[in-house]
């Protein structure tokens, strides 16, 4: 439930002044070293979506118009392109995309058997490339695999994410931990901005909760279509704290949790951000 | 230049055109190579833009609407919106429409042609906008008129940035 | 290889006004940017966009750096007849793309 201590969320347009002033706020709270970590009720979850400005929500709305849609396109040209020694495609093995893999990026991370760990998109993309194509694996956020993800993520568009695989709680409350413990050189922890104060403003812009529903999505800040990976590293940037490599164990257990934290809401990839 | 005599050389340069020469010689100094420019163009460069396009004809303000959102997210990607008011017909329609913006590096953002083939004098694009700022929109007619519509814009910033600011 | 999402109406009825939506990826690098270590990056960028429809121009934009990366243009034009639309962007370093749509019209 939200704090009764911060005050409801701003109307667009907030001045500058409160911007200050909710820095002071969080300033004073970290300070007295209360770190309140009120998790979000499920009946009161928004995507990103609600907290943009109409223009902003025009451009994702309308697939001719979404720049993300550019890599989507290059993704589904990727699909059928055979590689590696085993002169593979995915659509080889996968067919048609719009029916197998359906589904398939709202319950990703996954947990891998083999591994005994969860796998992103990411992961399971390269497993296929080095383990079926026999081809080299695509370089993390690089542009075929951003394309790949985006094209296959296209597929769960609509369909709530889904996360309810016993094998995963341990990398849940890894993630968890990692989202309520404060960190960087400003010594904050995300939920203090995505569960504690969102709908208040930062920088300018309505924070939001944090919900992964939109990923790979196109930011305006990068000009680029990115992974929920890349956004996760800006917020560790944000605060001042150093982030593990692309790939890295940490990063896989905190998009289990997110997704886990989002169970239930639908995919919007391609999305479009600020 | 009044107090010149007809023969420049005897007479010398007039106080007047001394100040002139000056002010030519400080516009030469102050044009350094476009690498050591400024980082934002100023009112006189979206001034200058616009006088190219336009010469000496006057600029009325009317017929042109233009949109884009006052307060915007992210100066990377503003869309913006240029409709006007033509029966498009061959003999009255829209030829062009420019689009400036008074603090970018560079003031001028697009420069389209048009024609009675449009059928609706309307473009949409995104532009970038480096910094709160007015943006002016103008649309030449095809009897040689200028037309004109201006907004002032805010460019917010968002959080969690990739770099260091 | 740029990819481009176009929105041409398959059809129209003669004399009817369509919007005609094109999107192109492209990074449009301003040439305003610098390296972390101070270094300009080279401007690069669509600098010309032209549609013709049967071969006969119906629409001209000069691009410049103001414009956003994947430029987004839209613009109107007349159903004359059945056809094809062709859109070309030109740029920087030899950048040159083509697309085509066809057109029935009423």
């Amino acid at each position: 439930m939200k704090s009764a201590r911060f005050p409801q969320p701003m109307k667009p347009g907030a001045t500058a002044r409160r911007a200050v002033a909710v820095a002071i706020v969080m300033g004073l709270m970290i300070w007295s070293g209360a770190a309140s970590n009120a998790e979000i009720p499920l009946a009161e979850r928004r995507s990103g979506y609600e907290e943009m400005r109409p223009e902003t929500r025009a451009m994702q709305d309308d697939d001719t118009s979404n720049p993300g849609m550019l890599w989507v396109l290059d993704g589904e040209a990727l699909w059928q392109r055979k590689a590696g020694a085993a002169g593979r495609a995915c659509a080889d093995c996968h067919g048609d995309a719009t029916q197998s893999m359906r589904g398939v990026a709202a319950r990703h991370p996954a947990f891998d058997a083999k591994r005994g760990a969860p796998v992103d998109l990411a992961g399971r993309i390269n497993i296929c490339r080095t383990e079926q194509q026999n081809a080299p694996p695509l370089t993390l956020e690089g542009r075929d695999m951003l394309a790949l993800s985006a094209f296959v993520t296209l597929q769960s568009r609509g369909m709530p994410i889904e996360s309810n695989d016993e094998r995963l709680k341990p990398f849940i409350e890894a993630g968890r931990r990692q989202f309520t413990e404060q960190q960087g050189q400003l010594n904050l922890s995300c939920a203090q901005c995505h569960d504690d104060n969102w709908g208040q403003k930062l920088a300018g812009n309505t924070i939001p909760q944090g919900h992964p529903t939109g990923y790979p999505l196109y930011r305006l800040e990068w000009q680029s279509l990115g992974s929920l990976q890349r956004r996760l590293r800006n917020c560790l940037t944000g605060i001042r704290a150093e982030a593990p490599p692309l790939g890295a164990a940490e990063h896989i257990a905190l998009e289990t949790f997110l997704m886990w934290r989002a169970r239930g809401m639908k995919m919007e990839s391609p999305a479009v951000r600020p | 230049m009044s107090n010149k005599s007809p023969d420049n050389k005897i007479a010398g340069p007039s106080r007047r055109d001394m100040i002139r020469l000056a002010g030519l010689a400080g516009l030469a100094g102050s044009v350094t190579p476009l690498a050591m420019r400024p980082a934002y163009a100023t009112a006189e460069a979206m001034q200058e833009a616009i006088r190219k396009v336009v010469g000496e004809a006057t600029v009325t303000p009317g017929k042109v609407k233009l949109e884009i959102p006052p307060l915007v997210e992210n100066g990377n990607t503003v869309p913006c919106e240029v409709t006007v008011e033509s029966p498009m017909t061959p003999t009255d329609h829209v030829q062009a429409i420019y689009v400036f913006c008074e603090k970018n590096p560079q003031p001028n953002a697009f420069a389209a042609r048009l024609g009675p083939r449009a059928g609706r004098p309307a473009i949409a694009t995104r532009i970038r906008l480096a910094d709160t700022q007015t943006v002016i929109a103008i649309a030449e007619l095809s009897d040689g008129t200028f037309w004109s519509d201006s907004t002032d814009v805010i460019i917010t910033l968002g959080a969690c940035l990739e770099d260091l600011i | 290889m740029a990819r481009a999402l176009i929105n041409v109406p398959a059809s129209a009825k003669r004399g009817e006004v369509i919007a005609i939506r094109t999107l192109i990826s492209h990074p449009m690098e301003s040439g305003f940017r610098h390296t972390s270590t101070g270094e300009r990056i080279p401007r690069d960028i669509i600098t010309g966009f032209v549609a013709r429809y049967n071969g006969e121009e119906i629409f001209r934009v000069e691009l410049f750096p103001a414009i956003a990366a994947n430029p987004f243009v839209t613009f109107n034009t007349v159903a004359t007849e059945s056809g094809t639309i062709e859109f070309e962007w030109s740029g920087d370093n030899g950048f040159s793309a083509t697309e085509r749509r066809n057109i029935t019209v009423e």
